[in-house]
């Protein structure tokens, strides 16, 4: 391995990190005044024009607060629980393929930080461990409204996480390979020069509704927002949690949400792939955002519209209905593979 | 830089095993153990078997391991330890069985031939196994399913009954 491999991959790393985690900053923006907007205010305006600074203002804030502890018999615990929560998160941006690959200093440069042949199991693992944040932050606030919201949580997780397992073994019938750009590739085209190849029109319609609708749910979100249902648990496993880590908790939520929206475009959306991407590579990167912005933007309008569920209805719903649909999806696509060759 | 890897995964997963063993409370007992499956799943890793390694960690710590928090945040795990404690014998057990696997390792260790996997192999790729799965071992990977399925009524028999 050659130093100059080791200098791209760091240097791609923490390109990606500057992206994302501005995106980040700017997706909790974007969330307040999408909500304003469609409740017919004006959101958030007075930092910076049109409050374009409000971010760097929350930032100052959460830095600049009172850090307040619950009395708990596990502090360790409870400051290691946002970390455990956050870290999952991000890692999960390492397999995420942003665009195909680029010439730039007479070297050839891949737009994806790496690329293995695991890499859909692998975020699975991620999604698997970002749970642990969220019930040990229950456990370790020492307060009943927290452990509740934590438990809740694994509980939701766990149910869910089967249903958005399942619901892309379609598409890795269909590509053959776990491995994230092979995915990509395979949705390249169009059908008679019209409809692109993605998984969303050929045949995996159900899997895609199926992924968006666990994920969300595996993010936390409206209308799955239960562990953090303000009305019955004030604020769930983060009720105890204040400035910084708070704040990290809050960074987690938004980097699951652009994760999950950036891997539904790649699994679902033909990720970069776009007319004109073959001449100009750089263009595939602006597409890809273009398609997570559509997830992003259906995430808000959903929680400004929905109403949340109730747990037992969560719980069936998870069970009765998205399982059994995630089940028999594997089936048609198996046959539909079978048939097709 | 492998070599240096493996040590280090080796000493993270020893020394959280014997956490696992030591800590009182349960809720570290378990945590300690998730270490020692990451630290596994890295050792896996170096041994090129990615699809296990992957495996690993979505199973047992994202699942089973997460079952296991749950239970012992729900349970009242006290009441568990006082029953343990009027029943001083069942501590003797382990030596018998710490002798026993003591004696598994030992003959293991003796009777291990090194059978190292020619580099380049495709022995961890998810397809490879996928396809030795559904060949050579569809029997026990059926029979296996048809266990699974009967724990999953007795489940929900003994809860109906509850």
């Amino acid at each position: 391995m050659g130093m100059g491999v080791v200098v791209e991959a760091v240097v791609k790393i923490v390109i990606v990190f500057g992206i994302v985690l501005t995106c980040l900053a700017y997706l909790a923006l974007f969330e307040r005044k999408l909500l304003g907007w469609i409740q017919l205010r004006y959101g958030p305006n007075r930092v910076g024009p049109w409050g374009l600074l409000q971010p760097l203002a929350d930032l100052l804030k959460f830095l600049f607060k009172e850090d307040v502890r619950p009395t708990t018999p596990n502090p360790i615990l409870f400051s290691v629980a946002p970390i455990l929560s956050l870290v999952p998160a991000l890692m999960t941006y390492a397999v995420i393929p942003f665009g195909d690959r680029i010439e730039l200093f007479g070297r050839e440069i891949t737009l994806y930080i790496t690329s293995v042949n695991v890499g859909l199991l692998y975020l699975f693992a991620l999604s698997g461990l970002g749970i642990y944040g969220i019930v040990l932050a229950g456990w370790a606030s020492n307060s009943k409204y927290s452990l509740l919201g934590g438990l809740r949580s694994a509980a939701q997780l766990i149910s869910y996480e089967l249903t958005l397992t399942l619901s892309v073994v379609g598409v890795l019938i269909q590509v053959g390979s776990l491995d994230l750009v092979e995915i990509v590739r395979a949705q390249s085209g169009t059908y008679f020069g019209l409809i692109p190849k993605w998984h969303l029109f050929w045949y995996q319609p159900l899997g895609f509704l199926l992924f968006f609708i666990a994920a969300v749910a595996e993010t936390n979100r409206v209308p799955f927002d239960l562990p953090e249902a303000e009305t019955e648990l004030v604020a769930g496993y983060h009720t105890e949690y204040s400035a910084t880590k708070f704040a990290m908790f809050y960074v987690a939520e938004y980097a699951n949400i652009l994760a999950v929206s950036a891997l539904a475009t790649t699994l679902f959306l033909g990720g970069w792939n776009g007319p004109g991407v073959e001449r100009l590579p750089l263009l595939g990167v602006f597409y890809f955002a273009a398609k997570t912005a559509i997830f992003l933007f259906i995430y808000i309008w959903l929680r400004a519209t929905l109403p949340r569920f109730r747990y037992d209805q969560l719980m069936r719903f998870g069970w009765k209905i998205l399982l059994p649909l995630a089940f028999a999806n594997i089936v048609f696509s198996a046959a539909v593979a079978a048939t097709a060759g | 830089m492998e070599r240096a890897l493996f040590v280090i995964f080796a000493l993270t997963a020893i020394v959280a095993a014997l956490n696992v063993l030591l800590r009182r409370h349960p809720l570290h007992s378990a945590l300690a153990l998730l270490v020692v499956l990451g630290a596994l799943a890295g050792l896996y890793i170096l041994l090129g078997a990615y699809f296990l390694a992957m495996i690993q960690v979505v199973i047992y710590a994202g699942a089973i391991l997460v079952l296991f928090l749950f239970v012992i945040m729900l349970l009242n795990i006290r009441a568990e330890e006082a029953r343990l404690a009027r029943r001083p014998f069942l501590r003797w057990l382990a030596l018998p069985f710490a002798l026993l696997l003591g004696a598994e390792i030992f003959y293991l260790v003796r009777t291990f031939e090194e059978n190292p996997v020619p580099s380049g192999t495709s022995v961890g790729v998810t397809e490879a196994i996928g396809r030795e799965l559904f060949t050579t071992y569809l029997l026990p990977f059926e029979v296996t399913s048809i266990l699974i399925l009967i724990a999953i009524l007795g489940a929900v028999v003994l809860a109906r009954r509850g």
